[in-house]
């Protein structure tokens, strides 16, 4: 797929060390409006610490970040926000202690003239992103620690939509999920992705990467094994990127 | 009604068939709090029924023991309301009584040794500028203290635990272990006594007053929730409401109304031995009762009590969304030290001296308040007006083993113990039953 005009995200040779090991050496990967790039890579390969460096939980050593091709600075995740780039941690990142909404509001909250929370509103709003996302959601006043895995993941991902994300990670969303609920996320997916989001997928699955993604973006030990159009591949390809850490034959 | 076991009940649509659990739902009480007022009047009535069947006579729900519960429960409730937000975030503050003895030195320094000089005797600035200076000297400790856990990653029960010792330790240095009396005329009133409160019309208009504010609660959150379309509470459970902090209200301001100023000062002020003049509520009631009420709407009202209560649920998830909690941190630990710095204002005042013992194992009872009161040491869970109830409960024990004749220090340590400890195996077994 070859794609015109100003990546939407670019990460330019970016390195992270930690304690002296290089957990993420010299990688460059890109994101187009509309595009979705799997990140893929064993556990430990360095996609999270990667991925961490945009939604501003870390901050890279060495290399520079593009949006819309200019270089910015995200050195916490109140940047990372402020850039239109919306995070859904695979911990899902929820405080179990209070309700849907004040998660979902949660650094951003509502507040009425005076400056105090307003509850009625946020809930409000929760109820309307929540009847989109998933119909069935009714525990707006319960903490969430009383959800299913489904209806935590449903909030996190509401967080993420709510805010109107033009940059959306995704760091392994359907792995706690049953059939229907993955069924859920992946139309999701493909509904964000025609808005004309880019999203950053990081997956363990093949077949979701093969059906989900454009291309995928392969890490192994901290390094970029390389960057595939997955229409052009076959998952044995990508697969043999990821446990050999070898470029396809016919990919240069 | 169906025969669907009530676990897969879906959410708000049956009505309980038990009234009282009926009544529970409909008011949207707290079922917790009840719970915990019901311990505290079963603990006041099981201490004056003691009193009258072993001593021949009752004194515990007597007006004039209820008014001296209250004062001494300021100091501990105020503390208590702080340790919430501490132990909200997992952690804890070991140093509150050695805030509380430093900061009454300095106050009693200040106000006895240092102003008098330049400003006169009995100057009318003076116990202003003594309660700032406590506060701001408070609140720097605890930064302090804030900043060496939040900034510097030592544990708060270690900084804490040094903060124990230091400040105990600094207070004895500052005055040489002297103890400094009698304190400003004025500042003296803040601890209470018959002068220290605001008789029989002003406790009425503060009892009135509140009545105000309850209806106005419940007025406009009704409104709030019909704007937004939620299921709004049945009339008569607002109307239940109403008539019960209404009446809690007006009967408190009764039993304090009830109780005359005691013969000696009524002698003493030059006035007709039979007058009767009540007290009414006592200064360091009031200061309770607004410190309560501002840190309530700070922990429900405020994006810094959000913030609280995300530190304590998940602090890794509370960082991700862009929450400072090092900052937060830090603040808590500032205004747990201003909160020390106003029951040292309370202690001192009401003792009338600044001593170096001033505030000494306050800690223990502080932090037991807050746990008795329901705020949970694994973190995220806890209220403001359980400490508070949580340290009437544990004033109400200590009280009452003097009045039915076991004041001996072992015997009330004991119960206060075994207190602590069931409350909180209580509360254990409550949260596993509603989970």
């Amino acid at each position: 797929m070859a794609h015109s005009g100003t990546p939407l995200v670019e990460m330019r040779d970016i390195s992270i060390s930690f304690g002296g090991i290089k957990a993420v050496n010299h990688v460059t990967i890109d994101l187009h409006p509309g595009e979705v790039v799997g990140l893929l890579g064993h556990n430990g390969a360095g996609k999270s610490t990667l991925i961490k460096c945009l939604s501003g939980a870390y901050q890279a050593d060495q290399g520079d970040i593009l949006i819309n091709g200019e270089k910015v600075q995200i050195k916490s995740p109140r940047d990372a926000r402020a850039q239109n780039i919306e995070t859904i941690y695979q911990t899902l990142a929820l405080a179990d202690n209070l309700d849907a909404a004040s998660n979902l509001f949660l650094g951003r909250e509502l507040v009425t003239p005076l400056g105090f929370v307003d509850d009625s509103k946020m809930e409000s709003e929760a109820r309307k992103i929540m009847a989109r996302l998933n119909p069935n959601f009714r525990k707006f006043n319960v903490p969430v620690s009383a959800l299913s895995g489904g209806q935590r993941q449903s909030v996190a991902i509401a967080r993420a939509v709510y805010f109107n994300a033009k940059i959306l990670i995704m760091d392994e969303p359907t792995a706690a999920l049953g059939p229907h609920e993955t069924q859920m996320v992946s139309e999701l997916i493909q509904e964000l992705k025609a808005q004309g989001l880019g999203i950053f997928l990081i997956e363990h699955d093949i077949h979701n990467v093969m059906k989900l993604c454009d291309r995928a973006s392969v890490m192994k030990n901290g390094q970029l094994v390389g960057t595939v159009n997955v229409n052009e591949v076959t998952d044995e390809d990508i697969l043999g990127m990821i446990i050999m850490g070898k470029q396809p034959a016919k990919v240069a | 009604m169906t025969n669907t076991p009530p676990t897969h009940a879906p959410q708000g649509t049956e009505a309980p068939v038990n009234p009282i659990a009926r009544f529970v739902r409909a008011t949207e009480l707290d079922t917790r709090m009840l719970g915990m007022v019901g311990a505290l009047l079963l603990i006041w009535i099981g201490f004056h029924v003691y009193g009258a069947l072993m001593n021949g006579g009752g004194v515990f729900l007597t007006p004039r023991n209820l008014w001296n519960l209250s004062v001494q429960t300021s100091m501990t409730g105020i503390m208590a309301t702080g340790m919430v937000l501490i132990i909200i975030t997992r952690n804890i503050d070991l140093s509150v009584g050695s805030i509380v003895g430093v900061t009454g030195m300095v106050m009693g320094l200040l106000q006895v040794e240092f102003l008098p000089q330049y400003l006169g005797l009995g100057h009318p600035a003076i116990w202003v500028v003594t309660v700032v200076a406590g506060l701001l000297a408070g609140t720097a400790i605890g930064a302090l203290h804030g900043w060496l856990i939040a900034y510097r990653g030592i544990p708060s029960f270690i900084v804490t635990l040094g903060g124990l010792m230091v400040w105990r330790g600094m207070a004895f240095l500052s005055a040489d272990g002297r103890t400094i009396s009698p304190v400003d005329e004025t500042f003296a009133l803040l601890g209470g006594g018959p002068s220290g409160s605001i008789g029989a019309a002003g406790s009425w208009a503060v009892g009135l007053l509140g009545c105000a504010a309850v209806l106005w609660i419940l007025r406009s959150g009704r409104i709030a929730r019909r704007t937004h379309g939620f299921a709004l509470r049945p009339m008569w459970a607002e109307y239940t409401l109403a008539a019960l902090g209404c009446g809690s209200l007006i009967g408190a301001v009764l039993v304090v109304n009830a109780y005359p100023w005691p013969k000696g000062i009524l002698k003493q002020q030059n006035l007709p031995e039979d007058a009767f003049i009540a007290h009414g509520f006592a200064y360091p009631v009031l200061i309770l009762a607004v410190v309560g009420i501002l840190m309530t709407i700070l922990m429900t009202r405020t994006r810094f009590g959000r913030y609280v209560f995300a530190i304590g649920g998940n602090p890794e998830a509370a960082a991700l969304s862009g929450i400072n909690t090092r900052w937060v941190t830090l603040k808590i630990f500032a205004l747990m030290g201003m909160l020390s710095g106003i029951a040292a204002v309370v202690a001192s005042a009401r003792l009338n001296s600044a001593t170096n013992a001033l505030g000494d194992l306050d800690e223990l009872y502080v932090i037991a308040s807050a746990v008795v009161g329901g705020t949970s040491l694994a973190g995220g869970v806890g209220t403001i007006y359980g400490a508070i109830i949580g340290a009437l409960v544990m004033q109400s024990l200590q009280t009452g083993m003097v009045l039915i004749g076991f004041g001996d220090g072992s015997y009330r340590k004991i119960v206060v113990g075994v207190a602590l400890v069931l409350a909180v195996y209580l509360d254990n077994l409550y949260r596993k039953k509603t989970k």
